[in-house]
């Protein structure tokens, strides 16, 4: 065993530097993925340090400045009653990191295990597991998300449940198609034929190496789980008042004050984009970057 | 070909089936049924009778097996019912719904069509150079831009420069095209622009690949045209892909439309099927579940089959 360990030691040093000149590349390469990346890391601190910065506090009501236009005491404006805008997108933005980053941790790793899993044993099991996902991708997202909102009813923790759901079989879906390859590898056989149990093999020697399909997913949920979370909250269906959300900001008051009142409509949809934006721009030019097939040049 | 397509089509039956059932339990499992809901407004003057009455009548007294039978049995007839909410037949209550959502759909795809080929072929013949890039940036802000927002800029636009709104009342295209266009523009638009950013993505990157390929350097190399080796013999490899995001797009539509239905104020699919949950119609629920995956399912099987059109070296077994 000691023998094993030693040699385990060298590739781990080596992957750390592998790891620092790929940060290092990339940067480089792709500044767009970079400018990406840096929106939301600003994204994350904003989230974290959203009652240090902000200047209000975002439930605090104010009767006598309602509606009131941006200018330097509300640099945003307020809302219907009376609430600071600006704040309240500040500290929107920590439930959408918290929805986007839950949802796309979970709804990435299960499916993946899932669809790995399925790859790995073949045959039966594999046809019944893409029924079942089949099944569930004939659903469209939004209206399965909807379903889970019912059942569960609304609240942050439901939100994230129903965000979840449907992006499992697609990331199963992905997982499976890169984990069928791997299946046939010898190391896999080897690990077999040493008479690991499965449980072992999927997540040891076989879950490692779907990890670039696995990032890309990730990052692509990032963004899809924050529009899907803003959506649900714009029907009413998400995070509920007074929660500052994103989504929930230009529900009502937003479209009914539309004219006399355009800030409230304009500025949270702004975070969104801006949010999704980033996310977006990181995660393609991460898919750009990991996914050979897809490498122009 | 003609066994594949039956062996397609018999392969639809149990994810129907099975997209059926588990509606069907789902909705069971959402707490509070249509009767409480319906009677929830006046909550003093209702008896425990009056509860029981309204749920013989609706069937809901059986027990649960008994309600599933029956409702297998009237899919099998093609029967979905009435709904628990209205009463009416379900059919009446989904055809001019559908009729909205279905031509709001329509429109953004042509919309998508219309700007993603061009911009597509264009960020791919020029890649790596500005309008590469502005295209590209372009359709990632087209992915971040939540469609119910840019419904709302739309109307406050509209609004604030022109002092005009849409008609808020839908008008079938058969009675008055004008107007129904001044109203369904705008919903077509808004979720064009997201559907155009994935299909432009998507032309790109197909058309880069196919660029590379022998073929079009051949075509290159004696001479043709280069407008004619671009439609000829790039633009129409590259479909297949961009045909597949279309396509499944469009599927979505149909039922995804939820969110800009509720800013324009359009009583389609979408908003039916947030009501229907909301007051518990589990009939309706279930036929409105089953007409959009159903739909999904189709146009997959019409993908599949226009590959084997399009493209002469996929053959089906």
């Amino acid at each position: 065993m000691a023998t094993v360990e030693t040699f385990a030691d060298v590739p781990e040093a080596s992957a750390a530097a592998r790891w620092r000149t790929f940060v290092v590349d990339f940067c480089r390469q792709r500044p767009l993925g970079a400018i990406g990346a840096a929106v939301v890391l600003l994204n994350l601190v904003v989230a974290a340090l959203a009652n240090v910065i902000s200047p209000y506090d975002p439930l605090a009501t104010d009767y006598g400045a309602m509606l009131a236009a941006p200018s330097r005491a509300h640099w945003l404006g307020t809302d219907a009653f009376g609430r600071d805008v600006l704040t309240r997108i500040l500290y929107g933005s920590r439930t959408a990191m918290l929805v986007g980053f839950s949802c796309a941790f979970i709804g990435a790793t299960l499916g993946a295990v899932i669809g790995v899993t399925s790859a790995y044993f073949g045959g039966k099991v594999d046809l019944l597991i893409q029924r079942v996902m089949d099944i569930f991708l004939s659903f469209p997202l939004i209206i399965l998300a909807l379903a889970v909102v019912a059942m569960l009813g609304t609240g942050l923790e439901n939100v994230i449940a129903a965000i979840t759901v449907p992006m499992i079989p697609r990331a199963a879906l992905v997982a499976r198609s890169s984990a069928l390859a791997i299946r046939e590898m010898p190391y896999v056989d080897a690990a077999r034929a040493a008479g690991f149990r499965h449980g072992r093999i999927i997540l040891r020697h076989m879950s490692p190496n779907v990890m670039a399909p696995y990032l890309i997913m990730l990052t692509a949920f990032l963004g899809q789980a924050i529009l899907l979370e803003a959506s649900l909250s714009f029907l009413g269906l998400g995070v509920s008042e007074p929660t500052p959300a994103w989504g929930l900001m230009l529900r009502g008051a937003a479209v009914q004050f539309a004219e006399s009142a355009p800030w409230m409509a304009i500025f949270p949809g702004l975070a969104i984009s801006l949010a999704v934006f980033a996310f977006n721009l990181f995660g393609d030019s991460l898919r750009d970057a990991l996914d050979p097939r897809l490498r122009t040049q | 070909m003609t066994k594949y397509i039956i062996k397609r089509l018999l392969l639809m039956i149990p994810t129907l089936l099975g997209v059926a059932v588990l509606i069907f339990f789902l909705m069971r499992v959402v707490p509070g049924d249509i009767v409480e809901l319906r009677f929830s407004g006046e909550t003093s003057g209702v008896s425990k009778e009056t509860l029981a009455i309204e749920r013989a009548r609706l069937g809901l007294d059986k027990p649960l097996w008994h309600q599933f039978v029956t409702y297998m049995t009237g899919l099998a007839r093609f029967d979905l019912g009435t709904s628990m909410w209205t009463g009416a037949p379900i059919h009446e209550e989904i055809k001019l719904r559908f009729a909205l959502t279905l031509q709001v759909a329509i429109m953004s795809t042509i919309i998508a069509v219309l700007l993603a080929i061009p911009l597509g072929v264009l960020a791919a013949l020029k890649q790596d150079t500005w309008v590469d890039y502005s295209v590209r940036i372009f359709s990632i802000a087209g992915l971040a831009t939540p469609s119910f927002w840019l419904g709302i800029l739309f109307i406050l636009v509209l609004l604030v420069f022109f002092k005009w709104l849409p008609p808020m009342v839908y008008t079938p295209f058969w009675v008055n095209p004008w107007q129904n266009m001044l109203q369904l523009i705008w919903p077509a638009l808004a979720v064009g622009y997201r559907y155009s950013a994935v299909a432009t993505r998507m032309t790109r990157s197909a058309m880069l690949e196919v660029l590379r390929e022998d073929y079009i350097r051949t075509a290159r190399a004696k001479g043709l045209w280069q407008k004619l080796i671009l439609t000829r013999h790039a633009l129409k490899n590259a479909m297949l892909p961009v045909l597949t995001v279309i396509a499944l797009e469009f599927a979505f539509l149909m039922g995804g439309l939820v969110v800009t239905e509720q800013v324009f104020n359009l009583n389609g699919l979408g908003l039916l099927f947030v009501e229907s949950v909301a007051h518990r119609d589990y009939t309706l629920t279930q036929a409105l579940v089953l007409l959009v995956a159903a739909s999904f399912i189709v146009v997959n099987f019409l993908v599949d089959l226009a590959y084997a059109w399009i493209d002469p070296r996929i053959r089906f077994r």
